[in-house]
């Protein structure tokens, strides 16, 4: 437990040493904030509901979900494929550690660095320039199990894309798709509850949601148990297939010597 | 003037042959682009879904409007996206080889880097326009084909006048690369909607400060022969070109100033 | 060709995170010296004594704080494209090569940036590919090139157009003792032959050995040497040394004039001032020798005697 507490301080600290760029990205946020806000209000002008939102838990969503997007970092993250690029991951291979539980500490150290410094700011802004919505305070504590769940998921789904670095010559290429698939079902774009019916139910059906929509929808007080549930399940299969890539990954590494 | 093209173009060729050798990645790189870039229209869809009209916009104005704004951030992304990296380039030093040879910065900048790979949100607006075009009943005259025509280059100059200016930055500070980011991606991004759903000061901004209004706003009204929903003067959508020269000036003033200061204070 | 008059930089730098304190750092202080055109000398000086600072000034790339700089007649401050079409730079440790490309593609590109006409370009990179023997690698990718090889290109690439006056700094860092005479030939022959003024920064005394008839020697933000090899080697490189093999193994010799700095079984090593033939004298009375050497005081003893008397200006170079 103790080497795991001090990975997840290094993940902290390596955000944390550059106060200046995490300021930037508060403003970017804010905002994407205020755009998103301004699109989807106006959608509300010829309605007052979409899915079971109104207007004002569609505005709580838009400025959750800038303020949960570093936390859960939905964009790309390619630290792990960088290391396989330039080789070093055979010294990361040979240590005793579990490639996996190191990122795993690493983005849990990461997390609340950004949920207190990019989420925080952002929301305020929101909340104070337009009327949010708030939960009840066993919903609050849902909803921080509800991140938490995300981060991980998020990392699961993560470290898959990037081990096929392992395999891959540019891992650019199957960012871009990933991103591009996660980005739109994890409700980032907008809430799922926009989308017809059927998209509904395949989002709901992918990982991609646990990311962004389920904490959400707990802060919003419109979910489900199961909905918790399936965050758990999610988290546990895109880790469970993470170790199984991993395994081979690393006979790979072996097998050609590096 | 003629040979700075011709420069430039030499420049920009010698990346392309270079990134031409990894040519299987180079279209594999180009087509994530395009599928990457058409969530953002996908967007668009799925808000139509749930209402007839956007303010005052129904979903085939809007795509010409999106088809206009993702052509000419594309483009500009093409020219001057990797201005995002400049304050690397001057931490390691390479900008004192451009101060060494005979030929402006902000044009040797320029020429540095061109990523083919950003074309491919090119092709998706493309795609998304001539789908716009087709299903709109535009009643074509010259001077909407001419403005239509002249809306691209003159919006990928604002846009790049815009990310210039904020690229500036970079001789300052090292870290405060994602202010850009607000304004050019989140520029992209807005220049995508009608700016009539946007609040009052945010409008103004738009149109007065930071003149995005004019890749694609004022042009779409013009070329649809819509009427402007603000009741802003009419003279406005045919001055994008004027304003694409207003902010280059704007732009090289601020290259300018930002170089100087690095020249005194950098070390 | 360079004239620089009580040149000075000074930088703030800020030291702390959010409480800001300013701190005025002066990197040059009040320099002065002259250059005149096709002479070929060395700027030396510890890390961080103002050397590239110096050089960033003469280039154009800072502006001064305070005095005049005039290089090949112009303001480097105000007319840097003028000058950067007369002058060469190469960065020992920066590549200004494109490096996906060919080499030639590197060369056909700066061609253009200098705007060479065609035939003087032809001429002048045929001959660089004779002196420095390019052709084995001229389609090479940039990537793919050794460091000499690449050391080799960038100096082809500082001057295809021509310059008068070319600036290098730390050109012959890395390279391996073939690679290093080779560079030092081709600048020895571009300054005698074309005439072109070099100014090289270096830490390796070799250099300076065996290509510069004149030094400059900067220490913190000052110039504290500025004269001629041999006239260094008078001043501070007064005492030489005479290796002595003897006969036999023996405890150091005393001799007047002379102090032992080390002995290795039969080989001794005296240090001394003045006439050798003297001291020889004296030794070959007092101890049986096989054979004798007399070296030369190296110039990094000589450069460290410089920093040192520097900062104690009291004291001669003393040992």
């Amino acid at each position: 437990m103790r080497l795991e507490w001090e990975i997840a301080k290094r993940g902290w600290r390596r955000y944390a040493a550059y106060p200046l760029a995490t300021v930037a990205g508060m403003f970017t946020n804010t905002i994407f904030g205020f755009l998103q806000a301004y699109i989807l209000l106006a959608v509300y002008r010829h309605r007052t509901s979409v899915g079971g939102y109104d207007s004002h838990d569609t505005l709580t969503y838009v400025w959750l979900v800038q303020a949960l997007l570093m936390t859960v970092y939905a964009f790309g993250w390619q630290e792990l494929a960088l290391r396989v690029r330039d080789g070093s991951i055979t010294s990361d291979l040979s240590r005793p550690l579990n490639a996996q539980r190191y990122w795993l500490a690493f983005d849990l150290g990461r997390a609340p660095y950004h949920f207190v410094f990019r989420g925080i700011v952002p929301f305020v802004v929101g909340a104070l320039v337009f009327r949010l919505h708030y939960p009840n305070p066993i919903d609050g504590v849902v909803f921080l199990v509800s991140v938490l769940l995300a981060v991980v998921a998020s990392l699961g789904f993560r470290f898959l894309y990037n081990l096929t670095a392992f395999w891959v010559l540019d891992v650019r290429g199957v960012m871009m798709v990933a991103l591009t698939i996660s980005l739109f079902f994890s409700g980032m774009i907008m809430p799922l509850t926009f989308f017809p019916t059927w998209l509904r139910e395949l989002a709901r059906a992918l990982p991609f949601a646990s990311f962004l929509q389920t904490p959400v929808d707990v802060w919003l007080g419109q979910y489900h148990a199961w909905e918790l549930g399936l965050q758990v399940l999610w988290a546990a299969v895109l880790l469970a297939l993470g170790q199984v890539v991993l395994r081979r990954a690393t006979q790979r590494v072996v097998v050609q010597g590096g | 003037m003629v040979d700075a093209a011709f420069l430039w173009g030499r420049l920009v060729g010698a990346q392309i042959r270079s990134q031409a050798q990894y040519r299987v990645s180079l279209v594999l790189e180009i087509l994530g682009a395009f599928l990457l870039s058409f969530i953002d229209f996908l967007a668009i869809v799925v808000i139509f879904h749930n209402t007839p009209r956007l303010a005052e916009w129904d979903v085939q104005e809007v795509a010409f409007l999106y088809a206009l704004s993702s052509i000419s951030f594309a483009l500009t992304d093409l020219l001057i996206g990797h201005l995002d990296q400049f304050p690397q380039k001057i931490r390691d030093g390479n900008f004192d080889i451009m101060l060494v040879r005979p030929r402006g910065t902000l044009f040797q900048v320029l020429g540095s880097d061109f990523q083919m790979r950003r074309l491919g949100k090119a092709f998706q607006g493309a795609a998304v326009l001539a789908y716009a075009l087709t299903v709109l009943h535009v009643h074509w005259t010259i001077a909407r084909v001419a403005v239509l025509l002249i809306s691209v280059p003159a919006g990928v100059v604002i846009f790049a006048s815009v990310w210039v200016v904020f690229g500036c930055m970079a001789f300052w500070t090292t870290d405060g690369g994602e202010f850009t980011n607000a304004f050019t991606y989140g520029g992209n991004f807005l220049a995508q909607y009608p700016i009539d759903i946007y609040s009052a000061w945010l409008r103004r901004f738009l149109a007065y400060a930071v003149p995005l209004a004019f890749v694609c706003y004022f042009p779409a009204l013009f070329v649809l022969g819509k009427h402007d929903p603000l009741g802003l003067p009419r003279a406005l959508q045919v001055a994008s070109p004027s304003v694409a020269i207003v902010t280059t000036l704007v732009a090289g003033c601020a290259w300018r100033f930002a170089v100087r200061h690095c020249r005194s204070a950098g070390g | 060709m360079i004239e620089v008059e009580h040149l000075a930089k000074r930088f703030v730098v800020r030291r702390g995170r959010f409480r800001r304190e300013r701190h005025v750092v002066e990197a040059v202080k009040d320099i002065s010296f002259r250059v005149e055109r096709g002479e070929l000398l060395g700027y030396l000086g510890p890390n961080g004594a103002g050397k590239s600072t110096t050089i960033k000034m003469l280039t154009g790339i800072l502006v001064p704080s305070d005095g005049r700089v005039s290089v090949a007649g112009l303001t480097p401050s105000r007319q840097r494209i003028e000058l950067a079409k007369r002058i060469g730079a190469m960065f020992g440790q920066r590549i200004q090569l494109w490096w996906d490309l060919p080499l030639v593609d590197s060369f056909d590109l700066l061609r253009h940036i200098y705007k060479v006409p065609a035939d003087r370009y032809r001429t002048n990179l045929a001959r660089f590919r004779d002196v420095l023997d390019l052709d084995s690698f001229l389609r090479t990718p940039v990537r793919q090139l050794s460091l000499g090889q690449r050391i080799r290109g960038e100096l082809t690439a500082a001057m295809l157009h021509g310059p008068e006056l070319l600036f290098l700094d730390e050109p012959t860092i890395g390279l391996d003792v073939v690679a290093k005479q080779r560079v030092r030939d081709f600048l020895i022959e571009i300054n005698r032959e074309d005439g072109v003024t070099v100014l090289l920064t270096t830490h390796d005394l070799g250099d300076i050995e065996r290509m510069c008839e004149r030094l400059l020697v900067i220490d913190h933000g000052s110039l504290i040497w500025d004269g001629g090899i041999a006239e260094l080697r008078e001043r501070y490189g007064a005492e030489r040394t005479l290796i002595l093999d003897l006969e036999e193994p023996a405890p150091p010799l005393e001799i007047p004039g002379a102090r032992v700095e080390r002995v290795d079984g039969p080989r001794q090593w005296l240090r001394f001032r003045g006439s050798a033939a003297e001291l020889t004298a004296r030794v070959a009375a007092s101890a049986r020798l096989v054979d004798l050497q007399i070296a030369e005081t190296d110039i990094e003893e000589i450069v460290r005697s410089i920093y040192s008397s520097s900062r104690d200006p009291s004291g001669t170079a003393s040992r």
